[in-house]
């Protein structure tokens, strides 16, 4: 027991002193530190940017940073990584079950042999029976579940996700953040999630990092320290408000240090 | 047992004057064109015989129509060999402007190095390049078939191009973080995202191919047992044979009509699933 809760709490990454500069001149992202520890549910918080998305971007490696070193723990790659990004970005002309199949598709494993996987995800997400659907006959909550799925089925060690539920309805949203909690729970991925939004930040995250803009950095971390399983019972209690209260002062403190 | 009482659902004013629309809509979309169309063909009738247009300026609507019948087999010898022109040019087109928008697509490079030659044999009259063709190329059907396929392959090759370059850069990500191969990224991701693209012109060259061959035909002036409409257009000009003339022209436009249509077809059932331009206005 102590040593998989020691094992949970390894660094799974960390980045140092990250910078980057856009060709522009633009400085997205200047000296950022931070480490996401295994079974993290990591939170970056801020303004828009503040670089958030950029270094979402740089774990990625869809960016390469232009100052800085990012320690991967060994023995991972690519194939670690599940991202989610603000839009469903579902494949139009393909519907529910091949939109899914796709990132195990690509690393040629075939419908029958992919199937197994994609149907538990499905079931996970409250997909089941959908399979078939073609994404505009989705909602749009249901189209984020299909692209959660298809984030996870190659079973990644770190999730990212871009502002994912930014364009979701209150409802929805509060439905998902339980979903993708139960989720994390259940598989133990690693979750990095950018957001703007305290409330959402304060209900999923154990870390919250602030990041200020003007040039993007790293601003404080803040640990959240509410129990999990957290249900909705939590949004309503005194902690939960005391919490929002304290991210909430953070981030304007952040928000007040922006260089100008 | 209990008989089912169904209440006649409420509908207000304004909704039944709504589909009182809806429905007529529905009827006149193929009642007024159809009748406007016998109108215009009695008027021509009528007009032939108020002014007593001899026949070889203006045949009669039901001269014309026998004519087509009793030259049956002369003029459909001619709308095959049209046809056949037609439809292998178009072929050759969508091959061709396919391979070549995704030669473009694999690098910017060979896009800005070869597309200016694109444009320049588009804007170019197929009518002036042809005697070039015709001192060059032996045989009739390859030059008919050149002629037609340069003026069809363009709005494949341009529509496809564009097509394979507007993927949603998101999903573009998503394959890279995957590891996708370049050839995986075009056969799932770029030519599917092109499809409605390449559709839209597939229509546009389906007309141009034919427009193609029969000027082709025009210009080469070709004759004989195995030519196509055009050239039974010119001799019934020579001949001032109007009644024949305008049974060539309808089965002409009767041809176009049909291809646009059938390509149509094609595109509705290809796109009805899944693109914005095939939804029904449901909602």
């Amino acid at each position: 027991m102590t040593t998989e809760v020691a094992a949970r709490h390894e660094p799974l990454l960390q980045l140092r002193e990250i910078g980057k500069t856009f060709a522009n001149g633009v400085t997205a992202l200047k000296a950022a530190s931070l480490t996401v520890r295994e079974g993290d549910f990591l939170s970056l918080l801020g303004p828009s940017g503040c670089g958030k998305s950029t270094a979402l971007r740089i774990i990625a490696g869809l960016s390469s940073p232009t100052a800085g070193v990012l320690d991967w723990r060994k023995s991972l790659d690519k194939d670690h990584i599940g991202f989610v990004f603000q839009e469903p970005t579902l494949m139009p002309w393909a519907n529910v079950f091949d939109n899914v199949w796709l990132p195990l598709r690509l690393k040629g494993k075939s419908r029958t042999e992919a199937a197994p996987a994609i149907h538990e995800l499905l079931e996970r997400v409250h997909l089941s029976g959908f399979e078939k659907a073609m994404p505009r006959e989705l909602s749009g909550g249901m189209k984020m579940r299909a692209s959660i799925a298809r984030a996870l089925v190659t079973r990644p060690r770190l999730l990212l996700m871009d502002e994912p539920f930014a364009a979701l309805d209150e409802i929805t949203r509060f439905r998902l953040n339980e979903d993708l909690l139960d989720l994390w729970q259940d598989q133990r991925f690693t979750v990095t999630f950018v957001t703007h939004s305290v409330f959402e930040s304060v209900y999923l995250s154990n870390r919250i990092v602030v990041m200020a803009a003007r040039p993007g950095r790293v601003f404080r971390e803040l640990a959240v320290d509410a129990p999990y399983p957290r249900a909705e019972a939590f949004r309503t209690s005194p902690e939960y408000a005391a919490l929002c209260r304290q991210a909430s002062q953070v981030l304007a403190d952040a928000m007040h240090a922006e260089g100008r | 047992m209990r008989a089912e009482v169904q209440a006649a659902p409420f509908i207000d004013r304004e909704e039944a004057q709504r589909a009182r629309n809806a429905k007529l809509e529905r009827i006149g979309r193929w009642v007024l064109p159809i009748a406007i169309m016998i109108l215009a063909i009695w008027l021509w009738d009528r007009l032939c015989v108020w002014y007593e247009i001899p026949q070889y300026i203006l045949p009669r609507p039901g001269v014309v129509a026998s004519t087509l019948v009793s030259d049956a087999p002369l003029l459909f010898t001619s709308l095959l060999v049209t046809l056949k022109i037609t439809l292998l040019s178009l072929l050759l087109a969508v091959v061709g402007g396919v391979g070549l928008a995704v030669l473009f697509t694999q690098s910017k490079w060979v896009e800005m190095s070869f597309f200016p030659f694109a444009i320049v044999l588009q804007v170019t009259p197929i009518v002036a390049i042809f005697p070039l063709i015709n001192i060059y190329v032996d045989n009739q059907t390859a030059k008919l078939l050149i002629c037609s396929w340069i003026v069809a392959f363009f709005p494949i090759l341009s529509n496809t191009t564009l097509g394979l370059n507007s993927v949603d850069r998101n999903l573009i990500d998503l394959f890279r973080l995957n590891g996708a191969s370049r050839w995986q990224q075009l056969r799932f991701l770029r030519l599917p995202a092109a499809m409605p693209y390449f559709l839209g012109g597939l229509k546009i060259a389906g007309g141009l191919s034919l427009i193609g061959a029969v000027v082709a035909e025009f210009v080469a002036g070709a004759s004989g047992q195995s030519s196509g409409l055009a050239s039974r257009i010119i001799e019934a000009g020579y001949r001032l044979n109007a009644p024949r003339l305008f049974a060539a022209l309808i089965l002409i436009s009767a041809a176009g009509i049909v291809i646009f249509l059938v390509l149509t077809l094609v595109s509705h059932l290809i796109l009805r699933r899944w693109h914005e331009s095939a939804l029904s206005a449901e909602r």
